[in-house]
This record gives C-alpha cells, sequence and structure tokens, in this order.
C-alpha cells in the first residue's frame, strides 16, 4: 500500500518537474522583447482604463506613449499634471501643463424651469428616450433625465439630483475623461477647463443648449438662452459666439468677469465658485424678450 | 379550407376590433392644415409653394427631395399661410406648409365621381409615372414610395403580387372597412400593380374578416381577372408583416439583408391599391385616407371611421370625436403593437397615419422590469427567427460585432419580444437600439468598401 503512495509521489514530481523545464525553455525561447519602461510608465499611471485620453487603456497609453516622440498628442485626464510629470521624468520628455478640466452639464430644465408636457414611462434609458422622441418636456435639445451619465462614469463624479431631475457633476472627483459627454445622446455635457487659469476654479458657461427661436425656447424652459445676443455685446474679450439663437463662452478667452451673468434675461448663463457678493446682485430686470 | 401562415413565431394579442361595423364617415375640413414634407420614407420633399400663394385640393405644393422621395399634394383649396418649422407627434420639428382653408375646390384633371373605372388603358409607363405624379406611398406603415417599390432594379423580377390586407394589428379596422365598402377599386388598383409587375396577385386577408374576404372574392369574379386570388390568413401577428406575408402566401424566406423582391415577390398595402386606383383611373392625388378611432376606454358609440384629408390636426379629429375619453393613459398613432405614442396633439396627420388610439393605464402602463430567467419566450415568439434576450445582452454589452453576428438588423420591430416577455424587459427598446448600432456598422463598412473601390479606380 505504502508502495504506491510513493511510486504516485515519485511520478507526479518528475512529471512536474519536466513540466516546469519545458515551461522555463518556452518562456525563454518565445520571449517577446518590450520595452522595459512601458512597465514603468504604466506604474505610474492611474489605472482606471476609463479610456478618457483616447486610448484603450493605461497601458495603451503607455505603450504608445514609449512609441512618441514627444508628449504634445497625449495627456492623462485622470492622473492630470501630475501624473503627466512623472511620465515625461520616466521618458524624458518635456511635458505642458494643462488647465484642469472638467464635465458640465449645460442644461437648466429643472422640473420648475423646464414644465412636463407627457409622461414617459419606456425604457429608462437616455439612448431610448431619445431616439423615441423629443422627451417628456417643450423642449427637444436638453437633458432627458434617464442619468446614462451616472451609469459612464467610473469615479462617482455624477449623481441625478432628485429634486431638479438634472445630473450633477462632483468637481472633486470629475476628472474629466469625457465618458459622460459621449454616454450623453443630447451632447448636454461638454468638457471644459475648470478655470480661468490652472490654478484658480471660477468658471463661466452657457448652460443651455437649445437652438429654438427665443420665444420657443421661453415657453419651453424658463432658464433657456434665447440668444438675444446681450451677453455678447457686453463681452470685452470676444469670448462669447450666438450661433443658431444660442449663446456660447469659449473658455480659452472667458477671464470670469462675470458681466454677462448679470446681463443675461433668463439666468442661463452660471457662474461657479465665485465670491457671493459679486454675482448675487440678481435684480434682473424681468422684461419679456421676444427676439 | 387551407389556411396560411408564416413559420417562425408570432403572438396571438385579442384582435379588438370593436370599430369593424363603423361604416366609414367623411371628417369635415378643419380651418386650417399644415401638410409634413417628410411623410415619407426617404429624403424630405422640397416646397414649391410660398406664403400667399393661392392652392387647390390636389395640387402639388412639394417635389421629391431625391430619387426615394415623393410628390406631395395639397389637400384642401385655400391660401398657403406659411412654411415653416413645426413639431410632428414625436415632438421633433420638420417643414409644414399651413393652408388655410377656402371651400373646397379641386385642381383640374381630377375625377371626383364614385363611378368604377375598371379598364386599364395605360402602358406600364404611364402608370409608373402618374402613381410617383399623385404621391403614392405604401400606406401599410413604411410610406416608402410606391413607383420606386413597383420599379425593380433591372435584373430582378416579381412573379406574385401580393396585397396586403391582414390588418393583423389589434384594434384598427381603416382596412377592413376600405375592404367592405370598395373592394372593386381596390381589385382594379391590384390589377394595374400586376400589369405594371406582369405577374400572379394574391391578396392575402385574416381569417377575422369574412365579410372583406367575400366582398373581395365577389368583386374579383365580377371583374373577371384570373390571375388574381384571396389567400385566407391565419389570424396571428405580425401576419401583415412584409416578410411574414411573403412566408404565407408563397412559402419563401426573405434572406438576410435581402429586399423581397429577392424572393421574386412585392407587397403592397391594400389602401395603397386603392390610392393606386384612385392616382391612375381618376388622377386623383393621395390627400385623403383612411384611420380608426378607437380605444379600451372609448364608448362604442364614439369609434369611428374616418375618411380625413392628409395633414388635418390630430386635435380636430379628436375634437370631431369628442374628445379624448376619461382614463385614457396613453394615446397612440397607429394600432398598438408598433404604433407611437403620440406625445404632441398638435401634430398634424401624414399619409402614414391610420388610428388614433385611446388605452388605459392598465393595458399601457409599463411594469417594472424584472430579471431575464433565460425562459425563451421572446426567442419562441421572434417571427425572425432572433434572440431577443440576447441581442438585449449584447447591446448593454456594447458589442456590434455580436450584434451583427446575431443578425439584429433584421429586427422588423413588430414587438412580439415585449409582448411576450413575462419579466416586462423591454427587450424592443433595446433591440432597437441594437438595430441601429448594426445597421451603422454595415453602412459605414459599405461606404468604405465604396470609396476604397473608388480609390483603386482611380
Amino acid at each position: 500500500m505504502s508502495n504506491i503512495v510513493i511510486l504516485t509521489v515519485v511520478i507526479l514530481t518528475v512529471v512536474a518537474v519536466l513540466l516546469a523545464l519545458i515551461l522555463f525553455w518556452v518562456s525563454k525561447k518565445f520571449r517577446v522583447e518590450e520595452d522595459p519602461r512601458i512597465d514603468e510608465v504604466e506604474k505610474v499611471m492611474p489605472g482606471a482604463n476609463c479610456g478618457g485620453c483616447g486610448f484603450a487603456g493605461c497601458r495603451a497609453f503607455a505603450e504608445a506613449a514609449v512609441k512618441a516622440p514627444n508628449l504634445d498628442s497625449q495627456f492623462c485626464p485622470v492622473g492630470g499634471n501630475e501624473t503627466m510629470k512623472k511620465v515625461a521624468a520616466i521618458l524624458g520628455y518635456e511635458v505642458k501643463e494643462q488647465a484642469p478640466r472638467l464635465a458640465v452639464v449645460r442644461c437648466n430644465g429643472s422640473c420648475e424651469n423646464r414644465p412636463r408636457t407627457n409622461i414617459y414611462d419606456g425604457s429608462m434609458s437616455c439612448k431610448v428616450k431619445a431616439a423615441l422622441y423629443s422627451g417628456d418636456t417643450g423642449c427637444q435639445y436638453g437633458c432627458v433625465g434617464c442619468g446614462d451619465c451616472v451609469a459612464a462614469c467610473q469615479f462617482g463624479a455624477i449623481s441625478m439630483d432628485p429634486s431638479t431631475g438634472l445630473p450633477v457633476v462632483d468637481e472633486s472627483k470629475c476628472t474629466a475623461c469625457g465618458a459622460c459627454a459621449k454616454a450623453c445622446p443630447k451632447g448636454v455635457i461638454e468638457i471644459r477647463n475648470m478655470g480661468t487659469t490652472p490654478r484658480n476654479r471660477r468658471r463661466v458657461y452657457v448652460s443651455c443648449i437649445n437652438k429654438d427661436k427665443g420665444g420657443v425656447a421661453r415657453k419651453a424652459c424658463a432658464a433657456a438662452c434665447i440668444g438675444c445676443g446681450k451677453c455678447a455685446k457686453v463681452c470685452k474679450f470676444g469670448a462669447i459666439t450666438i450661433e443658431n439663437n444660442l449663446s456660447y463662452i469659449d473658455f480659452t478667452k472667458c477671464v470670469a468677469c462675470g458681466q454677462c451673468v448679470l446681463e443675461c434675461p433668463t439666468g442661463a448663463i452660471h457662474a461657479v465658485n465665485f465670491t457671493p457678493k459679486k454675482v448675487q446682485p440678481s435684480p434682473v430686470k424681468k422684461e419679456e424678450t421676444n427676439e | 379550407m387551407n389556411k396560411l401562415s408564416f413559420r417562425i413565431g408570432g403572438v396571438h394579442p385579442a384582435d379588438n376590433k370593436f370599430s369593424r361595423e363603423r361604416s366609414i364617415e367623411t371628417l369635415p375640413l378643419p380651418k386650417t392644415v399644415y401638410v409634413s414634407m417628410a411623410q415619407h420614407l426617404g429624403a424630405p420633399a422640397k416646397p414649391v409653394v410660398a406664403p400667399g400663394d393661392k392652392v387647390k385640393a390636389g395640387q402639388v405644393i412639394a417635389e421629391p427631395g431625391g430619387f426615394i422621395s415623393a410628390f406631395v399634394h395639397s389637400p384642401v383649396s385655400g391660401t398657403v399661410k406659411s412654411v415653416s418649422m413645426r413639431n410632428d407627434l414625436a415632438g421633433r420639428p420638420a417643414t409644414h406648409v399651413e393652408i388655410a382653408v377656402e371651400g373646397d375646390e379641386w385642381a383640374e384633371g381630377i375625377d371626383l365621381s364614385d363611378t368604377l373605372v375598371s379598364e386599364i388603358r395605360d402602358d406600364r409607363q404611364t402608370i409608373l409615372d402618374k402613381i410617383k405624379a399623385c404621391g403614392v406611398v405604401g400606406l401599410g406603415g413604411a410610406t416608402f414610395p410606391t413607383h420606386v417599390k413597383l420599379n425593380p432594379a433591372p435584373g430582378k423580377k416579381a412573379d406574385c403580387l401580393i396585397i396586403n390586407g391582414a390588418e393583423c394589428e389589434p384594434y384598427l379596422t381603416c382596412d377592413y372597412r376600405i375592404m367592405v365598402e370598395r373592394p372593386r377599386e381596390i381589385v382594379v388598383g391590384a390589377a394595374i400593380m400586376q400589369k405594371v409587375l406582369g405577374c400572379r396577385c394574391v391578396i392575402g386577408v385574416e381569417e377575422n374578416k369574412p365579410e372583406a374576404i367575400a366582398a373581395l372574392r365577389s368583386a374579383i369574379s365580377e371583374l373577371g381577372y384570373r390571375d388574381m386570388e384571396v389567400g385566407v390568413l391565419k389570424m396571428c401577428y405580425p401576419q401583415g408583416g412584409e416578410k411574414q406575408l411573403i412566408d404565407s402566401v408563397l412559402r419563401r424566406q426573405v434572406k438576410s439583408g435581402c429586399l423581397p423582391i429577392d424572393a421574386g415577390a412585392v407587397v403592397q398595402n391594400v389602401a395603397t391599391a386603392l390610392a393606386v386606383y384612385e392616382a391612375v383611373q381618376k388622377n386623383k392625388p393621395l390627400v385623403s385616407k383612411v384611420m380608426t378611432v378607437t380605444g379600451n376606454c372609448l364608448p362604442a358609440d364614439r369609434m369611428h371611421n374616418y375618411r380625413f384629408r392628409i395633414g388635418t390636426p390630430l386635435s380636430f379629429i379628436i375634437e370631431q370625436a369628442g374628445g379624448v375619453p376619461e382614463g385614457a393613459a396613453k394615446i397612440i398613432s397607429g394600432g398598438p403593437m408598433m404604433g407611437k405614442a403620440i406625445s404632441n396633439l398638435d401634430a398634424c396627420t401624414v399619409k402614414g397615419s391610420s388610428s388614433i388610439l385611446y388605452l388605459d393605464a392598465e393595458s399601457t402602463k409599463r411594469k417594472p422590469a424584472g430579471n431575464c430567467i433565460r425562459c425563451g419566450k421572446c426567442s419562441d415568439a421572434c417571427p425572425m427567427g432572433l434572440e431577443p434576450f440576447l441581442l438585449n445582452r449584447l447591446y448593454k454589452a456594447g458589442d456590434i460585432e455580436g450584434l451583427e453576428k446575431n443578425a439584429a438588423q433584421d429586427c422588423i420591430e413588430c414587438g412580439c419580444c415585449l409582448y411576450s416577455c413575462p419579466a416586462n424587459i423591454p427587450l424592443l427598446d433595446n433591440v432597437r437600439q441594437a438595430k441601429a448600432q448594426a445597421l451603422g456598422a454595415i453602412r459605414a463598412r459599405a461606404a468604405a468598401a465604396k470609396a476604397a473601390a473608388e480609390a483603386t479606380k482611380k
């Protein structure tokens, strides 16, 4: 009986050693030569594999970075300048500092501003809802509120605010990977600079993408951009353009002076991270503009 | 007697044809009509009238915007008020011509009498030209321009024309009513299309419409058409689907990615046959159509089958029919299976409008979705032989290649999967998205191949 046990152990040991030798030989023979810097770069990457940089994942980013002659065309939005500095140090490249960015929800259509005109009871998916019809409000451009962006965010930075029915971006968690912007069938979300300089966090944006004429837009939503052009007139920096009845603020030109915010008759322009007294004076004339 | 049916899938919803005994009434003219430029499949039509123009009923107000497109005619006489954007019933903007109605004067050369003209004098090309000039499109729902469908690409030949009188959608009775009231016109319309295609003809009617079957049969024998017969179809949804009907009548399957003509068949709706008759024999453009007003929360005396002028606002029809009934939770344009919920009652009727359907909350509200237990009911029900539960999973995983391999592009959006799912999973919603993605991938590849072929030519 003990003979069988010993025999079994011996045979299995011999087989194991033989197989180990074969594996060792194969690993030497068929070894793929790889730049060791790829591993090093991958280590300093955030490892989120979100695809925000435009590559399939952090490894793909690292491979491309090692191959490329410089780092001008690559940027990791999740790791930001810190990570890029580390990558540059490993590869010996120069890297330009980029202003931090974040996702901005450009819709004001809260339950209060934008009354519901019908009830949607279909599949709770923005894509499905947007493909079916113009949505359950009078505005066919704005957020449809099923939360595809929330599902797309890997960082838990977007949540739906039940009181407004709109998504809210958490500034501290958002990495500007752009997954939410891609997931939104209406194109409501835009990736914009976090502040006017890499240091400050003050920003101004038009929180609306309604391209209808003023009267139509206003009827659908009390806080819609009506394309009146007052903001463009008051802007000294040429940052504001009006196209298709919609104002757009170029964040590379905007200095966050806040003049347009005071001028906007519907409150479609939002200012974030301003000291309260600068923006608060809003005895804005409540006149009816029918432009 | 042998009843025909397709071989794969299908469901059996209650037919609920409550309004079947209501004969067709002509709806009075509204004060204003809004005629959409995008009421057919393909490129939108280009308006050729300007505000202030006087138009007569039957006059051309828009020309085709491409090869697959159609003429649009004024449904009323009056003055053009504006040519502007207006929302359709899904709330999406489309160019509409607004016409204020003044009297009811028709353009010259249109025969408005009821006398039957059974002799087909025109030759093939003249018939096709007349059909095109009268803006006839498929009235079964897809609104594909009829003259394009009746003129197959060179080398392809139809050996059977199938006239679709299945009306398999529950509730709808507009096709039934025209089959009962105007069978001879339909039969002549079918004969005209037969002459164009040079083939035999089968009129498919579901077994729940015996009066229609009898009416069509007597019309055929009265007019002495030999190559035409009525095929009795089993009651099964979607019997009136183009590919299902071909399978039922001819026992032929249309291959994935192919058109019915590849299986030697052309399918046209009975309402289209009637429109073809009016276009060719009476020179009357497609400016009016029959629609059903029905529902399960509507008293029987308020159900109607109306002949309406295309462009009449939905709100006007609803008002004429006594307003929205109490208990209506959803108003649907079309049947309960494939119709679309109307989110905008200010929208106007188009060539494809077939009903206003009021459904109560119990029968229409979605129930919360559960988990898939792989029971396979959706696969059994799918008349295209697809696996909706699998397509649903592949769609959620974003696997477009897998969707294409599993033929998501072949979905006909009939809704059998959603109807049969015991877990109330929104299968159709997701598969519809999946189909769009798969079709997008196929089209992108075709476009790339075409560009590459052109590059090598140069």
